[in-house]
């Protein structure tokens, strides 16, 4: 991993701030640096910070932590940075944070997330005997079933993920999947814990779900939420994990193409918006199926706004920050940034494929007092309302 | 250090004088003109031939006797100091594709894909056309053919650098290679035995390779039922045994290789050489002559056999409404896959 | 005198506790640059959003001898906005608004914080018939620091620095009153800096905050055409190229014409790149601009001392985007992140003794090395970069291309060139070499304006 060369390789960052913006240069597209504005903010502040670190010419603070910590780790420096070593530049910042993380010297927030996850299995600090609460009696997995549903910590506790996660299931049992879910036995997918460092807890973590996953000859996983793909797709393989994974947006536009989703064909006016998760574009190049589906709908007309596809602006949520919420507190902040975008381009649905970006834009909307005029769903519960309006 | 075998007897019988009489370029209809001239180039003497050629390699093709009429103008053209190219141009080529000892290579075997030194194809090498050999690559200053320095009157620099390059790839085990840009094909069958440099290893030309992959996946080809000009580049004059080649992949794809008159021993070359040579006047003739060919005798497509002809013509192609493509991407097409290489413009509107 | 703390709460009470900073994180990041020069810690970072939280913190300044520092991004990499003396550094970005575009008057009106990228996206979604000049530097560079600074940009070979571009400055004095350069003193219209009534534009450019903080700009914008295109040219002979310079300007119809030198890649080597931009809106246009510029450069080519190199637009992308990525990748050459260049401002006809004392300099400290002229206003003068590239971990390498970039200023400055944004040390070199009435002006233009010296100090200060 990338991460453990990043001590001899930071002081590469030249601070040319081509990390702020996106590709057309419009706004500033760092999360962080856009909520704070200090450039210290941006990743080319925070390399060069953690530089200074290494080097003793900086010592640890709760500040220093904070701004290492209110990186979401979207990913927008990495598509827009010029030099060679751009792909690793989120790789650097992980492995600082996990250097932290040995030390002990994290923010309150992020150490309390890490107790939680390790204590509860969910950062919520919610019972592991409540995971499979809004499930509804969903078929666990058995074997020989065709998918294990992935549901993960967001669609098991958060309100705005529960509804992704019923409306997932009610497709996907009306188009006749063959599917069953881990339930209470279900662990974290680690995903925000590795990108918060906690590579231990990372290392259990994995190893515990690709036992069970073993253990129940588990060959296909579909995830709810784009953090579980790409932490399953891009890490778990080096802990041996071997499994054919997709995300949910990728299976349904399967099915829609195969037609074996009935969709109601009630023409449904609707002006709608799509944001891409990071954990689905930037980093795992998914862009077209979500939108495959949502042109799919007769009755639908998408709208894109300015910064769409790999320009797209982070919600704010990542690296945890769904609960650890460090970037909050203002008009800047990231999630409310992004719905006054979205409400920009007259849609009147915000469409996502992540709990996390349903659950951090749904408040925002609120925050811009644009609940009424600005719906907020994920493309699960889209459909879902399809499949009912028969 | 390597000589040019050049048998002036060869010349002295020769009663067509083709190299000179069929030459795109120069007037020399009269054959009498025609042989005064040649042997003036024989003999070394200064002739308005060595100023003239804009270096289209034709002339190795139409020689009856594949006496390198060519190379030996090149020869020429270094021995008297004359520059058919503007000497900075010159030292960058010199300098750009100069070995460095850097050896780029993929998991090579005995059986290994040259991309010359044209990154175009790490973008048009993919799919199943290349299934098994698509890793085993060399690419990159050590594996340059070198051929164009015949560009440059600079046979002094081939012939340094080509037993260099000859050794790198035999060092790599290679034992057939499968040459992706048709200049070093013809470099290896036309230039280095013309120097009397070995080849220890046997050279086949992309469209042989491509053929026989076609043939192995024939049942996933759908015919293509288009018209295309086929662009024939420079180097294809120093293997002309592999234009049938075309023809065979054409059939088999149901493509119409568009009988125009600019094709065949007629092609016009791509003419960027001659603009950096001659400048923009004659470049920009000969690009329009061939181009107006293509829509004259409607080709819908233009198939490339080189990336250097690509990036002279595609987007020129374009603006006539004919669209450019690759012979390895046409190949794609056929069995279902996609265009890799495109102008930025076309991949902008996907 | 008032303590840190009370400072402190005192710029909190203008800017909102959100946006000041006297952690050490923001003091070490805003103390230094890319480039080499020392670093120096400010005691505050503090971000206005208007002009009257400027006036306040001036005036706190001013009470209070505290010094001031406004700040863009830092991009001049020579250290001009690294706080010499601590005090308070003013990071404008967040005076983000661009306030009005007036098409028929060809300008636009910018806060003191809009940057070059944001600028470029806003005209060519609103206005794409307009353009302003865009410099190399990353597009997180402001306009304002860009034309304080005398930048050069892709209109520059037309129209002179990025500095005579400008149409109007809205400034805070050091006192803290807030007034109107140019046009825009007497009449709504910011079309000019300066003319026709008396130049006062002068007391602010080029001064790097000394004599006060411009708040607002106005940038004079031009036509922008439907298409670029690049042709490049190869020659061997540095003693040819002021003189290809000069006929590529002659033709009057080429955007901007860069020489680049660079001893690798290795096709750079041996050879001097000359780019000349042309732009038109028809196909036919862009032609004839072809042909001009080859007619410009026909005796040379046929005497084969310049060649021409064929480009296709893959590699043509590149050298057209502005600003160009190559530029900031630069530093990654020696894999660690720096360069900085000594960019003297110089008649052409230096360039030959430039790119010699380049050569011998880089093999000297043995640093490597690149440059890049540009010609300024139809050929009336070149900047000419002597660029060092160095490995932020090597402090022997850091030190040693300090000492390049030094011999190379003073060199320029033996043979007539005038040092552009000059480090403190370029400006001592420079004010030594000065006219010493011209100095005495100098000193006396900074007394008036700020008596008690608290703008960004160690700056031009006349002894």
């Amino acid at each position: 991993m990338q991460q453990k060369d990043y001590a001899s390789q930071i002081h590469r960052c030249f601070r040319c701030g081509y990390c702020k913006f996106p590709t057309d240069y419009s706004s500033f597209n760092c999360p962080s640096y856009r909520r704070f504005r200090f450039d210290s903010y941006s990743t080319g502040g925070r390399l060069w910070l953690i530089y200074a670190w290494l080097k003793g010419e900086i010592e640890w603070s709760e500040h220093f932590a904070e701004i290492l910590y209110t990186c979401t780790t979207c990913k927008n420096c990495t598509e827009q940075c010029p030099m060679k070593f751009a792909p690793d530049i989120v790789d650097w910042i992980v492995g600082a944070r996990s250097d932290m993380v040995e030390k002990g010297k994290i923010p309150p927030r992020v150490a309390r997330f890490f107790e939680a996850v390790y204590g509860y299995g969910n950062p919520f600090k919610q019972l592991r005997s409540d995971r499979a609460a809004w499930a509804n009696g969903t078929k666990k997995y058995a074997p020989g079933d065709e998918y294990l549903l992935y549901v993960g910590c967001l669609g098991s506790y958060d309100e705005n993920g529960q509804k992704m996660a019923r409306s997932l299931v009610d497709i996907l049992n009306a188009s006749g999947v063959s599917f069953g879910i881990l339930g209470e036995e279900e662990e974290c997918c680690g995903n925000e814990i590795y990108m918060l460092g906690e590579t231990g807890l990372f290392q259990n973590l994995v190893e515990k779900n690709s036992q069970k996953f073993k253990e129940l000859g588990v060959r296909k996983i579909v995830t709810l939420s784009p953090h579980a793909y790409n932490t399953m797709k891009n890490n778990y393989p080096a802990f041996g994990g071997s499994f054919e994974l997709c995300h949910y947006t990728q299976l349904l536009n399967d099915l829609i193409e195969k037609n074996k989703i009935k969709l109601s064909q009630a023409h449904v006016e609707v002006k709608l918006t799509y944001h891409d998760s990071c954990f689905l574009g930037r980093y795992n190049n998914i862009y077209d199926e979500p939108r495959q589906i949502l042109q799919s709908i007769p009755g639908i007309k998408l709208v894109e706004m300015e910064r769409n596809r790999r320009d797209a602006f982070c919600c704010g949520g990542g690296s945890g920050n769904f609960v650890t919420d460090l970037l909050a507190g203002s008009a800047d902040s990231p999630a409310r940034v992004r719905a006054r975008e979205a409400y920009e381009t007259g849609a009147d649905t915000l469409a996502v494929a992540c709990p996390s970006c349903l659950t951090m834009l749904t408040d925002a909307v609120k925050a811009e007092d644009l609940d009424d005029k600005l719906a907020v769903k994920d493309i699960s519960q889209i459909l879902k309302e399809l499949l009912s309006a028969k | 250090m390597p000589e040019l075998k050049f048998d002036k007897t060869k010349c002295a019988e020769c009663k067509a004088i083709s190299c000179l009489v069929k030459c795109q370029y120069m007037d020399f209809k009269d054959k009498d003109k025609a042989k005064k001239e040649w042997q003036k180039v024989i003999n070394g003497e200064d002739s308005s031939v060595l100023k003239s050629c804009i270096t289209c390699y034709a002339c190795e093709e139409y020689c009856p006797f594949g006496n390198h009429p060519f190379y030996l103008i090149v020869e020429r053209q270094e021995e008297k100091g004359i520059l058919p190219a503007p000497r900075p141009t010159v030292t960058m080529w010199i300098n750009q594709c100069q070995p460095i000892g850097r050896f780029t290579v993929g998991k090579v075997e005995e059986r290994a894909l040259s991309y010359c030194f044209l990154p175009q194809f790490n973008t048009l090498v993919k799919g199943k056309l290349f299934d098994g050999i698509a890793l085993s690559v060399i690419f990159g200053q050590e594996f340059f053919c070198n051929a164009v320095y015949l560009h440059y009157a600079k046979a002094s620099v081939i012939k340094d650098r080509l037993p260099k390059i000859v050794e790198n790839i035999k060092n790599q085990g290679i034992k057939e290679l499968v040459c992706l840009h048709d200049e070093c094909y013809g470099t290896f069958t036309s230039l280095a035995p013309a120097y009397g440099i070995d080849i220890p290893f046997k050279p086949i030309h992309y469209y042989e390779y491509l053929y026989g992959r076609l043939k192995e996946l024939k049942d996933l080809i759908k015919p293509l039922n288009i018209k295309a000009a086929y662009q024939r580049n420079c180097s294809a004059r120093l293997c002309p045994e592999t234009d049938h080649y075309v023809d065979d992949i054409f059939r088999l794809l149901r493509v119409e290789r568009v009988k125009r008159e600019y094709d065949r021993e007629n092609a016009l070359c791509c003419a960027e050489i001659i603009r950096m040579a001659m400048g923009p006047a004659m470049a920009d003739d000969v690009q329009k002559r061939n181009i107006d060919d293509m829509v004259k005798f409607g080709a819908e497509y233009c198939v490339f056999n080189c990336p250097a002809c690509w990036d002279s013509l595609a987007h020129k192609v374009v603006k006539q409404g004919i669209k450019p493509i690759h012979m390895i991407d046409l190949c794609k097409l056929a069995i279902g896959e996609e265009q890799a290489l495109r102008l930025p413009e076309l991949v902008a509107e996907v | 005198m008032m303590t840190t703390s009370a400072l402190y709460d005192s710029l909190v009470k203008i800017v909102g506790e959100n946006f000041v900073s006297d952690q050490k994180e923001e003091r070490y990041f805003y103390a230094r640059d890319g480039g080499l020069m020392p670093p120096h810690e400010p005691d505050f970072v503090v971000m206005p959003k208007t002009a009257e939280e400027v006036q306040d913190i001036v005036k706190l300044a001013n009470r209070e001898k505290v010094p001031v520092v406004p700040k863009g991004s830092g991009l001049a990499l020579t250290g001009l906005v690294i706080p010499q003396r601590g005090g308070i550094v003013l990071d404008m970005k967040r005076m983000d608004r661009i306030l009005e575009v007036n098409e028929k008057a060809r300008y636009v009106v910018v806060e003191a914080g809009v940057t070059h990228g944001v600028l470029k996206s806003y005209l060519q979604k609103h206005h794409p018939n307009l353009r302003h000049s865009i410099p190399d530097a990353p597009p997180i560079a402001t306009v304002v620091a860009n034309a304080v600074i005398h930048g050069q940009g892709r209109l520059s070979q037309q129209h002179g620095f990025n500095s005579d571009m400008v149409s109007g400055l809205e400034v805070v004095l050091p006192t803290g009153e807030l007034c109107r350069i140019g046009s825009c003193s007497v009449s709504s219209y910011w079309f000019s800096k300066g003319p026709p009534l008396p130049d006062l534009s002068g007391l602010f450019l080029g001064w790097f905050g000394t004599t006060g903080i411009i708040t607002r700009l106005g940038l004079k914008l031009y036509p922008c055409k439907k298409m670029r295109d690049i042709m490049l040219f190869l020659a061997d002979k540095a003693e040819l190229v002021p003189d290809i310079m000069l006929r590529l300007s002659h033709t009057e119809i080429v955007e901007d014409v860069v020489v680049s030198a660079q001893p690798l890649p290795l096709r750079f080597r041996g050879t001097f790149w000359i780019m000349a931009y042309i732009t038109g809106d028809s196909d036919e246009e862009l032609e004839f601009k072809r042909k001009m510029v080859w007619d410009a450069l026909w005796e040379y080519f046929e005497n084969r001392d310049v060649g021409f190199l064929s480009t296709s637009p893959d590699m043509k992308a590149p050298l057209l985007s502005m600003p160009s990525k190559d530029t900031a990748r630069f530093a990654d050459v020696s894999k660690g992140g720096g360069f900085q260049y000594a960019g003297p401002i110089a008649p052409i006809e230096k360039f030959p003794a430039f790119i010699k004392k380049l050569e011998e300099v880089a093999t000297k400290y043995n640093v490597f090395y690149a440059s890049t002229a540009r010609l300024i206003g139809a050929g009336h003068c070149m900047m000419f970069s002597f660029s060092f590239s160095f490995n932020r971990a090597d402090t022997d390498e850091m030190a040693r291309a300090k000492e390049a970039l030094d011999e190379c200023s003073k060199f320029a400055l033996e043979e007539g060139g005038v040092l552009w944004k000059a480090d403190i040390y370029e400006q001592k070199l420079l004010m030594d070499k000065m006219d010493p009435n011209t100095l005495v002006l100098m000193k006396k233009i900074k007394q008036l304006l700020d008596p008690n010296g608290i703008m960004n100090p160690g700056n031009w200060e006349v002894k």
